[in-house]
């Protein structure tokens, strides 16, 4: 699982650093996601996917 | 208005919830989700627009950014004379399309980050266990809505804003003209004005006399002028007091309604995170919908919403969508409900939503753990519910422990 987010979508809402701690962040500068692991172990796909659907901005993109 | 598509019925909204049922949406608009999902409604003010109730056709509106949230547009439906105000007398981001809402947002979305909210859960804690010491003082009931669910989340957004807490009489008696439906025109412009007012001066009095306080900070950026920042103030005050407070004392209310799982979180507090998921899914408090207006000819769940018709997506019945949540009118406090709407969906969704989480997480963990004893001071059927609010919720709860 590859795992991108888009800066530009992104609406800060921090849903995906609820669901996924270790692989999504936010910018302290502007609470704008960033991944912290774009290949996250398959033991977090599952929370991963689960912060892609709920991302309200369709921000997150998995590969 | 064009209708693009005739149908049969209407249906007058906010329609009424059924007697006996009032945490359950009304069952009119669940009728519509079941048998018509996107459907006709006619406004308190005879306004007509389009219903959508499904879980899909919610996220797929509020989502799609051909549904403006520009409330300026002819065709955006309002749910109470105080929001038509609202945008009149002085527009927030709530109501732009981006640019314009994501360059006013993006300013505030480090305010209200998960880490930094995660970071006030001893100060948010520590307000909340001084309301609970006050209240039992010497006392064995009280009406937990004045008491402790409307004064701690009022607390931590005065304090986040740098609004002076001793003010909160004021601002808290005119949003609740502004999200009243049987207000006046002439109670809710007053209203307004007095709050805008209120709060450019606020914003006046920063230039001189600086705080760490989020109006603060706008007012040092420089590129705003005072009206911007006076409604901005105003929508994160409204919606920082008026959401959690009626959270929390509904939530409180559910579980004493729901024995089994009042004692199961009880017994497990670990629960609490997993349980606030769950009540904000099955309570929705923003019951009456969330506006928009499509810009384009769009089809949702089959149907054709032509440019110009207003939409309102009833995200409390989108939330009991049992295509999402199996078994959904029933509280289960253990569920997976993340899926849930109750914060909205698409750019607009609650910029505060982290905050509303930690805030309600320690008020009911605080709840329980200090008053094992809580009951319901009145008969239920004598609750007095905010059938008349843009927000739902109870006007009073006398408990006793």
């Amino acid at each position: 699982m590859r795992v991108h987010a888009d800066q530009e979508k992104c609406c800060g809402a921090g849903s995906c650093v609820l669901s996924a701690p270790d692989v999504f962040d936010q910018r302290d500068a502007d609470g704008i996601v960033v991944v912290l692991d774009t290949e996250p172990p398959a033991e977090l796909h599952e929370a991963v996917r689960e912060a892609a659907a709920i991302c309200p901005a369709a921000a997150i993109s998995l590969s | 208005m064009p209708i693009a598509e005739t149908l049969d019925t209407t249906l007058d909204f906010p329609a009424a919830r059924a007697s006996g049922c009032p945490f359950d949406p009304a069952p009119d608009v669940e009728h519509a989700r079941r048998e018509e999902p996107v459907t006709r409604a006619t406004l308190w003010d005879g306004f007509s627009c389009w219903l959508v109730t499904r879980h899909q056709d919610v996220r797929d509106v509020l989502g799609d950014p051909r549904f403006s949230a520009d409330a300026t547009h002819p065709g955006f439906p309002f749910l109470t004379p105080g929001l038509r105000e609202l945008v009149d007398g002085n527009r927030s981001f709530l109501r732009m399309d981006d640019p314009d809402h994501a360059r006013l947002r993006r300013m505030l979305t480090a305010d209200f980050m998960v880490k930094k909210m995660e970071s006030m859960r001893p100060e948010v804690q520590r307000i909340a266990d001084e309301l609970v010491d006050r209240m039992t003082d010497g006392r064995t009931s009280a009406d937990l809505v004045s008491e402790f669910a409307l004064p701690l989340p009022s607390l931590v957004i005065c304090l986040l804003l740098g609004v002076p807490y001793g003010d909160h009489d004021f601002f808290q008696e005119r949003s609740r003209v502004l999200l009243t439906l049987r207000s006046t025109r002439d109670e809710v412009r007053t209203s307004q004005q007095e709050l805008l007012h209120y709060l450019t001066r606020l914003a006046e009095s920063k230039h001189d006399a600086p705080d760490d306080g989020i109006i603060s900070r706008l007012v040092a950026r420089g590129d705003l002028v005072d009206t911007e920042i006076a409604a901005t103030g105003r929508l994160l005050l409204i919606a920082g007091h008026e959401t959690t407070a009626n959270m929390t004392a509904l939530s409180t209310l559910a579980l004493l309604r729901n024995p089994d799982q009042l004692a199961r979180l009880r017994e497990d507090p670990s629960l609490t995170k997993v349980a606030v998921e769950e009540l904000l899914r099955y309570l929705t408090i923003v019951h009456s919908g969330v506006p928009r207006v499509a810009t384009e000819d769009v089809t949702v769940g089959g149907r054709t919403i032509s440019a110009g018709e207003g939409v309102l997506c009833t995200i409390n019945t989108a939330n009991r969508d049992e295509h999402v949540f199996p078994d959904a009118d029933t509280l289960d406090i253990g569920r997976d409900a993340r899926r849930h709407v109750a914060f909205g969906f698409g750019v607009h969704q609650c910029l505060g939503q982290p905050l509303a989480r930690v805030e309600l997480q320690i008020a009911m963990e605080t709840l329980l753990r200090r008053l094992p004893g809580l009951r319901l001071d009145i008969a239920f059927e004598d609750v007095s519910f905010r059938h008349d609010m843009g927000i739902y919720g109870v006007h009073a709860l006398p408990v006793a422990w």
